[in-house]
């Protein structure tokens, strides 16, 4: 089943502590289906953007729909943090369970299994190495929703070999599911390698830089293609601040 | 499977000899010190031993512990369900807390015996003073100590709450009491070893039963073997509820924690 379409109307989102607002009338759609990578640097807005339409934050002005319904009330995404954030005291199985009840016992052991973790259901995160934990944590947000999937900084401190092992992970499953998906990244390789669109967001209040999507599909492009669009992504960063 | 998974629990059992072994090197002392120092003041462990089963047998003991204990579990319970409930509270609000930071100081730093002094004044030498005396005496270290542990919460874990849109009921079963687990049980244990000390010695200042009260009639006879007979009765108690209960509910609630922990 394909994901849903998401719609930003005039977003802005204001910080005591910052002298400008951080978001200001932002505005853009993600179709069904489609993989979205934000794009820019550390600070910009990236993650708020993501915690509004996982309905974590709730607080700003403007709307956040998701198939026409506002995010703080629309059905919960499957919502990949930057860490892990297993629950310590719950096996891998308990934690994918934790956060959906519904999940039935063999459907959380299946998703283990899907993501490679097949015969590590009784493990304790602190048994798990890094990239294990990071797989729990993708079961777990498949688990609750394998529509629509928010992905921020899935990769950040992880080595560059776990790093490649997950994008090909997470690819698989994309193109499995064909759930709509947002990833917020500040690499612009892996949105290269994932996204079939990237938004390059820059400044303050943060404004749409580029608006790219990407003419190959993900699974197709080779290195010189995900080079060249990794290239375009930064010169749109860099004019940006020109 | 990891092999940690495999491997949690030995530890406990690995340290189980050394602990007896410890238990019998402390008595072994006791008995060389009593063999070269000996007197009817200094009776050996095993003098000790043949009087405490004669109180057992023929004596109060039984009664008088079943007394002390009922006392203190009592006391426990009221302290650690209230000051759970306060340092949670305090723990929360910040305008609680600095309302009422200034009491619980005061409350931590007051001398047992003059609450309890000032209680059966109030109240007279009833039972009720008596356990109000070791609720108060208990109650600021277990507000402290679970207002720590509040304050230690994970906000990460309150974002995965409202990404996943947990309900109160599971933010609280599985997000804020596992957190908040470690630092009860370190309440629980400070402050039962704590209430121990508090009630004894409250029985000694006006009871009509218990340990402390018993042991007090043997102070005016100086009767030392009874003193250790019903001191070892009781720390056979502290023991049995050390390794019976309070060790393996500590096992079974941070079992997640072998081997490491985040």
């Amino acid at each position: 089943m394909i994901g849903p379409e998401l719609r930003l109307t005039g977003v802005g989102k204001r910080f005591d502590w910052l002298p400008d607002p951080l978001l200001d009338e932002l505005s853009f759609t993600v179709a069904p289906g489609e993989v979205l990578a934000l794009v820019g640097p550390s600070g910009v807005g990236k993650s708020t953007l993501l915690r509004m339409i996982g309905g974590v934050d709730t607080v700003f002005t403007g709307h956040v729909t998701i198939d026409g319904v506002e995010a703080g009330v629309a059905p919960p995404a499957g919502f990949v943090f930057q860490d892990p954030r297993l629950l310590p005291w719950l096996t891998a199985l308990e934690n994918i369970r934790a956060v959906r009840p519904e999940t039935g016992r063999d459907e959380a052991v299946a998703l283990l299994a899907r993501v490679g973790l097949a015969g590590y259901e009784q493990a304790y995160p602190h048994e798990l190495s890094g990239g294990m934990q990071r797989r729990v944590a993708i079961a777990r947000a498949l688990s609750v929703n394998p529509r629509l999937l928010l992905l921020d900084e899935p990769f950040v401190s992880l080595d560059r070999a776990l790093a490649r092992e997950m994008e090909l992970l997470l690819t698989d499953l994309l193109d499995a599911d064909h759930p709509t998906a947002v990833l917020v990244t500040h690499l612009n390789e892996d949105a290269a390698m994932l996204a079939d669109r990237a938004v390059v967001l820059a400044g303050r209040p943060a404004r749409i830089a580029l608006d790219y999507r990407f003419e190959s599909r993900r699974g197709s492009r080779d290195a010189v293609e995900r080079e060249h669009i990794a290239s375009r992504l930064a010169e749109a960063a860099l004019e940006s601040v020109r | 499977m990891p092999a940690a998974a495999a491997g949690a629990g030995r530890g406990s059992w690995r340290a189980a000899p050394l602990e007896l072994i410890s238990l019998v090197l402390l008595l072994g002392t006791w008995q060389v010190l009593a063999t070269l120092f000996p007197g009817r003041l200094f009776p050996t462990p095993v003098a000790v031993a043949l009087e405490l089963w004669q109180h057992l047998t023929d004596g109060k003991l039984l009664a008088d512990l079943g007394k002390t204990l009922s006392r203190a579990f009592l006391a426990f319970g009221i302290a650690m369900l209230l000051g759970t409930a306060i340092g949670i509270a305090f723990g929360r609000s910040r305008l609680l807390d600095r309302l009422f930071s200034s009491w619980v100081v005061i409350g931590l730093n007051l001398p047992a015996i003059v609450i309890a002094i000032m209680l059966y004044i109030w109240l007279g030498l009833t039972e009720f003073a008596l356990v109000l005396a070791v609720v108060l005496n208990k109650l600021p270290l277990v507000i402290t100590t679970i207002r720590e542990g509040v304050r230690s919460f994970a906000r990460d874990f309150d974002d995965l709450a409202r990404a996943y849109r947990l309900s109160f009921w599971r933010r609280m079963r599985l997000i804020w009491v596992p957190q908040l687990m470690p630092f009860v049980l370190a309440a629980a244990r400070t402050g039962l070893s704590l209430i121990w000390k508090i009630v004894l010695v409250f029985e000694v200042l006006g009871s009509d039963g218990g340990v402390g009260f018993r042991i007090s009639v043997f102070f005016q006879f100086f009767d030392i073997k009874g003193i250790l007979a019903y001191s070892t009765a009781f720390i056979l108690v502290v023991f049995a509820f050390e390794y019976l209960v309070l060790r393996p509910l500590e096992g079974r609630v941070l079992r997640w924690r072998r081997g490491g922990g985040q």
